[in-house]
């Protein structure tokens, strides 16, 4: 039982923790796999993360906070559409100024509505998304390891939780055995072929950069209204990034990608685990080396353990006839 | 029925098409008749493809109308055009890599949310179709796995999967081999005996004599005639494209075989990616011959091109230049190469002949600008040399317009060409490297080029040409290796090859399976 205890809450804080890197990363998914590459959702996910705070602040309620996150995002999701859609402008400098003016802009707006030095005020129960009780935790209870295991970690998680885990086989099914996962695909390799198939480059790219949009708002929620209480400047500190790791890692494939995501919401956990543990000799153990950890093992491994990742061969590529 | 009651398949009449500065097409007129194979020829540039991606929705026109089956049409894109019956095979195949044939086949017509129904009847209907005309494939098969002649057939099954009634194929046998053209036109007669309208675009006027029972003739953006093709020659159509006669090659003399100025032995050249593309051949480049290296594009002839030429380090192997070792040793690359009489026209003359934004002037001296001939006092260069030495090369060697201070990039392919290849003559080399000598050059221009090589020739200097054009290599070459997957699977004299035997080496068939 002992080991339980030590086992079973890291691991649920792991999925906790991986769950808006999971989104993210699907999110960024989808926006490569039609070719749009999506460095802005960082950004997107902390204008999410704002405004299901605020929303839920407002209201009293989570779900109001989460319909929010997911407009906001998508509002800055239509803003890159456009700059790379039918402005084919740069993607990456697209993304990149989403970053900023999300970064800026939140921490802006939450100091002029809440005057608490760029925070939301603090979400009471009802304006968070709480773990849920699964039916039989109760009658499982007494049962050794099953109870335990049950209770804490597969039960005990949030809705938003169960919703990234059910996208990783939904997103499968639709970029593997759907008209439109069919037309996403190619668009992001060889767009004159969609185009001469009769079928619009830039409508599949806005729907696809709409749909990272939506699933970044409920990543942003999940920080701001599930891990969290609250918004805070700054907030989603670098996850967008490490979720672009963990898609390239993960091959630009769903999968492979929660795989991906797990292993850095390991990470995580342990760094929190360890932090204010005092190392014989060292002092306080440096959080800092484990944080790192993602981005170097994102370095290391695609240097050449788990061999070269091909990206769809359009993305970052405006989609321009000859001439 | 008799051909006249029925409606053309497809009529266009005054079709105008103008991209900026450029008139495209002008007052096109054009009759398809329903069931035939309908060739179109013009060099490039004579509006062929601008034409035909009008019919498929690529590109609106400006001016004119289109009728489908004697019914006005309005083609405003791809799906406009895939509905009316109208389908293309692109010069560029649209085909995603990485994914299947059946992917590649359902897309656009996927036949519902769900892949899996459509796919099972997709399945069944490619191996009726693949059957009926002779052409199979796996389905499962990714196309990048496919060789290029199988990616054509899945190109043109995709487009009978989508009921094409009308299909138009942009240059296809620019890719092919002699025997996978054969094919080719097998499978396309096949087409139009079952009711098919095929349109075929070429400039290669043996394929239009070969396969079309009309051909239409484009010149400068507009319709020049029309002819059935059992009652006109490969000379008058020919000289409709270019709008005058050609004059006869004249007859070659017997190459006068001097000594041995380049060679190479064991040579073996790694891409940028690490994968060999020449895998250790030998090769002798004399004095007063031309020496042609055949075989479809992609099989090592331009890593082994560059490689001669300094611009690639072999992995392995010498290089000779004039009995001195050049390689391995100090000092291999262009520039040392060139100080000792070697020139070398590069095959993609965009990207290493010329800068596209420097004036024509700048381009004729490029790679010779440290020669103190254009040096001004200072030891700067000067303007005023560099001018009027590219005005006097461009009216030597007949580029036009003959103004030095115009863009290179605004000189067509043809002029371009003449421009790199007049800087690479004008220093007299002893060898001449020339990499697809009229890739993009129009009949006229192809004409003057060939002729300045075989110049060349007879001045003694020992000339390699790399082409993918057998038609080419055949016109040229004294003695022609073939190459396939970094080999050579062959050599031929002038006087032995014939397309036949050069296509069979070209697809890996070894010359004593030959003989």
């Amino acid at each position: 039982m002992e080991i339980l205890d030590a086992v079973l809450p890291p691991l649920a804080a792991t999925l906790r923790l991986a769950t808006p890197l999971l989104l993210a990363a699907l999110a960024g998914m989808v926006s490569e796999r039609a070719g749009i590459i999506d460095v802005g959702l960082e950004g997107k996910m902390l204008v999410g993360a704002f405004a299901a705070a605020a929303v839920a602040s407002a209201t009293g309620h989570a779900v109001p906070g989460l319909l929010a996150g997911v407009m906001a995002a998508c509002l800055l999701g239509l803003v890159h559409a456009y700059a790379c859609v039918t402005l084919r402008g740069s993607q990456v400098v697209s993304g990149m100024a989403i970053n900023i003016i999300a970064s800026g802009l939140t921490a802006t707006l939450a100091l002029s509505w809440f005057r608490l030095g760029g925070q939301t005020p603090p979400l009471p129960p009802d304006a968070r998304f709480l773990p849920l009780v699964l039916p039989g935790t109760e009658a499982l209870a007494d049962i050794p390891v099953l109870g335990r295991v049950y209770g804490t970690l597969i039960g005990g998680q949030t809705a938003l939780v169960y919703l990234a885990l059910a996208l990783v086989p939904l997103s499968a099914y639709v970029l593997g055995r759907t008209r439109f996962g069919l037309r996403l695909r190619a668009c992001g390799e060889h767009p004159a072929a969609v185009d001469t198939a009769g079928i619009s480059v830039a409508r599949l790219r806005y729907a696809a950069v709409l749909i990272a949009s939506v699933l970044c708002g409920v990543a942003g929620a999940s920080i701001a209204t599930a891990q969290g209480a609250g918004f805070q400047r700054d907030m989603t500190a670098g996850r967008g990034y490490i979720a672009l790791a963990a898609m390239i890692l993960g091959g630009w494939r769903p999968w492979p990608i929660l795989l991906a995501c797990l292993a850095f919401g390991v990470l995580d956990a342990v760094a929190i685990r360890l932090q204010g543990v005092e190392l014989p000799g060292v002092g306080q153990f440096p959080v800092q080396a484990v944080q790192a950890l993602p981005y170097l093992l994102t370095v290391i491994l695609l240097a050449g353990f788990v061999g070269r990742t091909v990206p769809p061969r359009a993305s970052g590529l405006p989609y321009i006839k000859e001439r | 029925m008799p051909p006249d009651t029925v409606a053309p398949a497809i009529e266009l009449r005054g079709i105008d098409k103008r991209f900026g500065m450029v008139q495209a097409c002008r007052g096109v007129d054009l009759v398809v008749r329903r069931g035939e194979i309908h060739g179109i020829v013009g060099e490039n540039g004579a509006g062929k493809s601008t034409l035909m991606a009008i019919l498929h929705g690529f590109y609106q026109a400006d001016a004119g109308d289109i009728l489908v089956h004697g019914t006005p049409a309005i083609i405003r894109d791809s799906r406009d055009a895939i509905r009316l019956g109208i389908e293309m095979v692109h010069q560029h195949f649209m085909l995603v890599d990485r994914l299947t044939v059946l992917e590649n086949v359902l897309l656009g017509a996927e036949g519902g949310a769900r892949l899996a129904p459509g796919a099972a009847r997709a399945v069944a209907e490619l191996a009726r179709l693949g059957d009926a005309y002779g052409m199979r494939v796996d389905p499962h098969a990714h196309i990048e796995d496919l060789p290029v002649g199988a990616q054509q057939r899945v190109e043109i099954l995709k487009a009978l999967y989508r009921g094409a009634e009308i299909l138009i194929l942009d240059e296809p046998t620019g890719v092919l081999t002699p025997q996978e053209a054969d094919d080719l036109f097998r499978v396309l007669r096949a087409l139009r005996d079952r009711g098919c309208t095929v349109l075929l675009i070429t400039h290669k006027l043996r394929e239009i004599m070969a396969v079309t029972d009309r051909v239409s003739v484009m010149r400068a953006g507009r319709m020049v005639a029309h002819r059935d093709t059992a009652a006109t020659s490969v000379a008058e159509l020919g000289e409709l494209m270019i709008g005058r006669r050609l004059a006869a090659p004249p007859p070659r003399p017997a190459p006068r075989s001097g000594p041995a100025l380049l060679e190479a032995r064991g040579l073996t050249v790694r891409d940028a990616a690490g994968m060999e593309r020449v895998k250790g051949i030998d090769l002798v480049l004399r004095g007063g011959e031309v020496l042609g290296i055949a075989g479809v594009a992609g099989n090592g002839q331009g890593e082994l091109l560059e490689a001669l030429a300094g611009m690639r380090i072999p992995s392995a192997g010498e290089i000779r230049l004039h009995g001195r070792v050049v390689f391995p040793g100090r000092g291999f690359n262009p520039a040392a190469l060139r100080r000792q009489g070697f020139a070398h026209v590069p095959e993609d003359r965009l990207r290493s002949g010329l800068l596209r934004q420097a004036s024509a002037a700048d381009t004729a001296i490029l790679g010779y600008q440290n020669d103190p001939a254009y040096r001004g006092r200072l030891g700067l260069l000067s303007p005023d040399g560099i001018t009027a030495h590219g005005a006097r090369l461009m009216r030597d060697h007949d580029v036009r317009p003959g103004d030095p201070a115009l863009r290179s990039a605004l000189l067509s392919g043809g002029n371009q060409q003449k421009l790199i290849l007049a800087r690479e003559i004008e220093r007299d080399p002893a060898v001449l490297l020339v990499g697809q000598p009229t890739r993009g050059v129009d009949i006229g221009g192809i004409d003057a080029i060939h002729q300045r090589l075989l110049a060349c020739r007879a001045a003694g200097k020992a000339v390699l040409v790399v082409s993918v054009e057998l038609d080419e290599i055949l016109a040229l070459a004294d003695r022609i290796l073939v190459m396939f997957e970094g080999r050579f699977m062959g050599e031929l004299t002038a006087a032995e090859a014939s397309e036949q035997r050069l296509g069979l080496l070209m697809t890996g068939v070894t010359q004593d399976a030959l003989t």
